[in-house]
């Protein structure tokens, strides 16, 4: 994803429910220096005031797709922590 | 066309668009608003959603049980406000024969409520909400409840 001249990249984080409410934002846009993986995102999260509700082992999901703890993210990803999933 | 939508669901819509001459059976599901919770009274709830991905994912999960079995299939799932007795999700299989249609329902259900992210609050009638986690130990989870505790 191209970037404008001057605009640092960044990681995107979608916040949803429970986590939108506990961080108070739907999204937040982070520097991506030191967010290599979804653990970093979700450390940096829960370092945050009010983010120790953010569950450890959050599902997570990176660019709309489910992924694995730990997976490698990139510059201008957008990373989504999904609170327990309650549909149907 | 869209999974997710704002207005009422109608299962007479979803089987008109899966039925046809070589379908003999159809199954449906329909997920209504219940006026109690783990023994609380609810007034009403409102689901949110991750819209693109909720979307992708029911696309995803319509396309897997067409190719796993011999049917077509189509849901519909509410999002904002609903009301107790309304129908917050709808789904309607067709197939040659009842078995197929059985199975494909039913694993459509159970696998929409494991990874279509989406989230319900509850209203409760002495005017608290909460947002339903059905992963958090419950004194006695429901069978619905279980399923939508399984990792993905």
């Amino acid at each position: 994803m191209a970037d404008s001249v001057g605009t640092p990249p960044t990681i995107r984080i979608r916040l949803f429910a429970r986590y939108a409410e506990l961080l108070g934002a739907e999204y937040l846009d982070m520097p991506a220096a030191g967010l290599s993986t979804t653990n970093d995102v979700l450390a940096r999260i829960r370092a945050l005031p009010g983010g120790a509700g953010v569950g450890e082992s959050t599902l997570v999901a990176i660019n709309l797709k489910q992924a694995a703890p730990g997976s490698p993210i990139r510059p201008g990803d957008e990373v989504a922590l999904l609170p327990p999933l309650a549909g149907g | 066309m869209a999974f997710l939508t704002r207005d009422p669901v109608h299962l007479d819509a979803l089987i008109a668009r899966i039925t046809g001459p070589d379908r003999g059976g159809v199954v449906t599901f329909l997920g209504l608003v219940r006026d109690h919770h783990e023994g609380r009274s609810v007034d009403g709830l409102e689901y949110s959603a991750y819209e693109p991905m909720a979307e992708a994912v029911c696309a995803e999960l319509i396309a897997e049980t067409e190719s796993r079995w011999p049917v077509r299939a189509a849901l519909s799932h509410r999002v904002g406000p609903l009301g107790i007795g309304e129908a917050a999700v709808a789904i309607a299989v067709a197939a040659p024969h009842r078995d197929e249609a059985f199975a494909a329902c039913r694993h459509l259900i159970e696998e929409l409520k494991r990874r279509v992210p989406i989230w319900k609050q509850e209203s409760y009638s002495d005017g608290t909400r909460c947002w339903v986690d059905p992963t958090a130990g419950s004194t006695k989870p429901s069978d619905e409840e279980r399923a939508g505790a399984r990792p993905w």
